[in-house]
């Protein structure tokens, strides 16, 4: 006989086990990895060594944590990496307002179509799409040469528009526009329109009608946007890899790096655990906004 | 002293006539119900006042100016919608004072006159709650709250009672009549509640089609309702097919199917051979036993068919001869009983000559 404890274990079991398995595991093995030294040639050393090999370095340390401390660049490439998000989300909340606000507001039968406009690109592949972005910005494409034939004009000199800060931010926008689209869709097409008759009623002019009704009560789908676009941003690599310059490394680079090219996997370890720490701190500030907001709506 | 004109408004949805050439005039400081079925034109007209709709054709004219190209965010006037339209991400207070913020009023005055506002309307102790929060009735009250505070030349009311039950409807109605003679501001109120304007209003409009079937005060158009649609639509009445067959300055003698002949006050512009009804209310109709005398002019004899018992009073229904029907409504004056009468009693029914009248088909 299946009893409601019972159940309720069958029933949370398997993920549970998935998670333990996949996830759970994996980041205390990250945690602890983050204690050890490299290896001489790459991985980890082992914790416990005849004594004489690997240079004496063995068993535990905190040496990768003073080591990303001592040197500023290391936070430099995290300020940035902030930098690049926060702009990011900015830009996103610029350009996906008006056009929420535009479909929440067209006659019903047009706004599933015009949502699934949005949502089209997602079809095609995720690198394509920025591979898409290096040729259009790249030094042959037409639009470079609009660009740099109207700079010509004022005398500047041609700009490359691939490979830079500028670039990362196109390709970061375009991938995450989406995101933010949607939810705030989602919030704006939910709003009573005779509260915008109320208001107007009551003396508010357009302007006084969006800052006071529309505005406020959009917020949580503001926040939810940029939840769903700094986090991702924070810890990519493909976009300023690809097309980024060498100036444009974020952290995720970094400890793609760490990983894969210089094999420190100690360092890499702290590197996320870093980037899980600050990414958990914004997440716990969003939910606490979010939390704080509800309690009128 | 008239506050609002309204000359020849005319309003299209399409083919459909909403509001077909109105002409009315509102005097400041009345409270003036626009009344009718659903579909009338009444929040038509009310959206067209308050600015959110533009006639196709007419004028409305404040202080004699026209006012159709005024904005309602210009308009001295404000609305309080059936669904209240409290706005839910600001507290009570901030809902409030924002007409007071709108107009450009400092803090300090905002805050004053929102405090005062509170005390007035009971709800100083909620200033920092919700909308969410409140009960319907402390909703209601902040919706009048908000649209009275920066003392509007007109206050527009959507069937703001509407969803409110029974009880708290009536104290609300009469919470209502003190406010609107407290702040002296017009009002004009759109309901399809014909009890509610009758007990609100100085004024009141009934409307039909997009048409206005007759203005007057609450008394006149019960009593002396101009047609059958007004007749039929305000309160309940007997009607009984009626020809006329003499007319006099003071009687008109009508051929009334199943009665015979019966003589009512006359009215102008009705001749002889005419078709409509005789129309007399079920209060206005006396009832005795069989056995009594009643030494009216006309008496019909019946009896009761079927009655309807709503605890004040009982509404009977009446067999006259030749299967003619009618309805009499009497007080339940008799401690203990529900009705006066059982049903299959044989009764003598009628009514003194002024109570009924003639309308035309």
């Amino acid at each position: 006989m299946i009893t409601h404890r019972r159940a309720k274990w069958l029933m949370s079991g398997p993920p549970l086990l998935f998670l333990l398995i996949f996830f759970a595991a994996p980041s205390l093995i990250m945690i602890f990895t983050s204690f050890r030294f490299p290896g001489e040639f790459g991985g980890l050393a082992p914790i416990s060594i005849p004594a004489g090999e690997n240079n004496g370095n063995y068993g535990l340390t905190i040496e990768t944590y003073q080591f990303f401390f001592s040197d500023i660049i290391y936070l430099e490439i995290f300020l940035k990496s902030f930098a690049i998000a926060t702009l990011t989300t900015l830009l996103c909340i610029i350009m996906a307002y008006p056009l929420a606000l535009l479909i929440a507001r067209s006659e019903k039968k047009f706004r599933n179509l015009m949502i699934m406009l949005v949502v089209l690109p997602f079809a095609s592949n995720f690198l394509i799409r920025i591979y898409a972005w290096m040729i259009i910005l790249g030094p042959e494409s037409a639009f470079s040469q609009l660009i740099n034939s109207i700079l010509a004009i004022f005398g500047v000199a041609p700009v490359t528009l691939l490979f830079s800060s500028f670039a990362v931010l196109i390709g970061m926008v375009y991938v995450h526009l989406p995101f933010m689209i949607l939810p705030l869709y989602t919030n704006l097409e939910k709003h009573d329109p005779i509260l915008l008759d109320a208001a107007q009623d009551l003396g508010a002019n357009g302007w006084q009608r969006f800052w006071y009704v529309t505005w406020p009560q959009s917020l949580p789908g503001i926040l939810s946007g940029s939840a769903l676009v700094f986090i991702p941003v924070l810890g990519m690599f493909a976009i300023p890899d690809i097309l980024g310059g060498t100036d444009d490394i974020m952290i995720g680079n970094l400890i793609k790096d760490q990983f894969l090219g210089t094999r420190d996997w100690p360092f890499g370890s702290t590197l996320s655990i870093m980037l899980t720490l600050t990414v958990l701190c914004i997440a716990g500030l969003f939910s606490w906004f979010a939390r704080y907001q509800t309690r009128f709506l | 002293m008239t506050l609002l004109e309204i000359r020849n408004i005319t309003k299209r949805f399409g083919n459909f006539v909403a509001v077909d050439d109105i002409n009315l005039d509102i005097k400041a400081g009345e409270f003036f119900t626009l009344l009718g079925p659903s579909g009338c034109g009444k929040t038509t007209l009310l959206r067209m006042i308050a600015g959110f709709d533009a006639p196709d054709s007419g004028e409305i004219l404040l202080d004699g100016h026209n006012i159709i190209d005024v904005p309602p965010e210009k308009r001295p006037f404000h609305t309080v919608f059936q669904s209240y339209a409290l706005f839910p991400h600001m507290t009570v207070a901030d809902n409030i004072g924002f007409p007071l913020k709108m107009s450009g009023k400092s803090l300090e005055e905002i805050n004053t006159r929102v405090a005062s506002t509170l005390k007035e309307v009971e709800l100083s102790q909620f200033a920092d709650r919700y909308p969410h929060e409140l009960s319907g009735g402390q909703k209601q009250r902040v919706a009048f709250a908000r649209g009275l505070i920066n003392q509007p030349r007109l206050l527009l009311l959507d069937e703001p009672l509407g969803a409110l039950d029974e009880k708290l409807r009536e104290n609300m109605q009469r919470e209502l009549i003190n406010l609107q003679a407290e702040a002296g501001v017009t009002f004009i109120y759109v309901t399809h509640a014909q009890n509610e304007a009758l007990a609100l209003s100085h004024r009141i409009a009934i409307m039909n089609q997009g048409r206005i079937e007759q203005i007057g005060e609450p008394s006149r158009i019960y009593n002396y309702p101009v047609n059958r649609f007004v007749a039929d639509f305000i309160g309940k009445i007997n009607m009984l097919d009626a020809t006329v067959i003499k007319t006099s300055s003071s009687h008109l003698t009508l051929k009334v199917a199943g009665l015979g002949e019966v003589t009512v006050p006359a009215r102008d512009g009705i001749k002889v051979n005419d078709r409509g009804v005789m129309a007399v209310r079920p209060e206005q109709i006396r009832m005795v036993a069989q056995t009594s005398e009643i030494a009216d002019e006309f008496q019909f004899t019946g009896k009761i068919k079927d009655f309807f018992y709503i605890g004040d009073v009982t509404t009977y229904i009446i067999d006259l001869a030749n299967s003619t029907r009618i309805e009499a409504l009497l007080p339940n004056s008799l401690p203990g009983h529900a009705k006066l009468f059982e049903i299959g009693d044989p009764i003598i029914v009628s009514w003194q000559e002024q109570s009924a009248q003639f309308l035309l088909n």
